[in-house]
């Protein structure tokens, strides 16, 4: 038994690396989750003088989906939205971040625009308030406005089938 | 012209340093934006060093080139300006981003292992260290051929014997 100790150790060793390889370092716990989601007022893409908070979503469950032209992993997530939209499993709304309103503007007529509305977010000042620091960044929010979810990077059919859907059963049934 | 060749080497001095002057003076002038407010600026820089870059996650604000590490500056200073302590101003990112933002992670009852582990794996190791020498000087002592230490070694195997029975 002495003489496997070093062995062992030396096994407990490579499970923990094992372990931590295989843990994604930009995958950070939001200090958010089950706060309320950051108020805001904000001009709203394509829409003259109109402006959103997200006090308007108030009673419904709800998406923010963080999003720029610039962002290349928004375009692999970008169908998922889209079919999202199409089957009407959930209102998302955009947060169009740090782009330029006509790139923005293209960019949906090119890939389809799966927003009930986006907000322009120029400054970033929206995303430091809601802790952004890699786009996209998908907020799941509740009917009280508290944040239920944050999926950090894009949307696969994976986290949708096996996190966001359950999710949103359950929080269905709550209501 | 004698004259004129005595007070040249004067005039030409004053060009030049006119001209330096001028140069200073207005590099002066370019370089201002930057130095605007050096005091402010050193505030900045002594927050960013605090908090970690979110993207490139191996850096501090105060070092990283990442534009969310350009925003996170502008953000301090805006707070600076508007009279918010280095304390509120990290506190407002921790309830954002989370302790990760943190660049030197706070002793709380989840680091706990982080910030004593290495300390209670160095005293597990010394104690191992420490009785195996013990252990190697009985050893040594009782493979000498000193008659004495025979007897003694019997001695204490006689003991042993006892003990167990």
């Amino acid at each position: 038994m002495k003489r496997f100790l070093p062995l062992i150790i030396f096994a407990c060793l490579c499970v923990f690396l094992v372990i931590g390889l295989q843990l994604n370092p930009k995958e950070i716990p939001s200090p958010l989750i089950g706060k309320s989601a950051p108020q805001f007022t904000q001009p709203i893409l394509d829409q003259v003088n109109q402006e959103f908070s997200p006090e308007q979503m108030r009673g419904k469950v709800w998406l923010l989906n963080v999003w720029a032209s610039w962002c290349f992993s928004c375009r692999a997530e970008h169908p998922l939205l889209n079919e999202l939209a199409k089957q009407q499993t959930i209102p998302i709304i955009g947060l169009n971040y740090k782009d330029q309103d006509d790139a923005a503007k293209e960019w949906l007529a090119k890939m389809g625009n799966p927003y009930q509305l986006s907000v322009i977010d120029r400054s970033g000042n929206v995303g430091i308030n809601y802790g952004v620091y890699g786009v996209p960044e998908t907020f799941l929010i509740n009917s009280q406005g508290v944040i239920v979810h944050k999926f950090t990077g894009p949307l696969t059919p994976a986290l949708i089938q096996k996190e966001l859907l359950p999710m949103l059963a359950k929080l269905k049934q709550s209501i | 012209m004698n004259q004129f060749l005595n007070t040249f080497p004067r005039i030409a001095l004053g060009v030049l340093l006119n001209l330096f002057l001028l140069t200073s003076l207005s590099m002066a002038n370019e370089a201002k934006p930057l130095a605007d407010n050096p005091e402010l600026e050193a505030k900045v820089q002594m927050i960013a060093i605090e908090l970690r870059c979110l993207v490139c996650q191996n850096e501090t604000i105060a070092g990283s080139h990442a534009e969310l590490a350009v925003d996170l500056r502008n953000q301090i200073r805006t707070q600076l300006q508007s009279g918010k302590s280095g304390e509120e101003i990290i506190s407002y990112m921790v309830d954002r981003y989370g302790d990760f933002v943190l660049y030197k992670p706070p002793v709380k009852s989840n680091t706990f292992v982080l910030w004593f582990g290495p300390f209670i794996i160095l005293l597990v190791g010394l104690w191992a260290l420490l009785r195996h020498i013990r252990k190697e000087r009985v050893v040594a002592r009782l493979n000498s051929d000193n008659p004495d230490d025979v007897l003694k070694a019997r001695a204490l195997l006689s003991t042993v014997e006892k003990d167990t029975k």
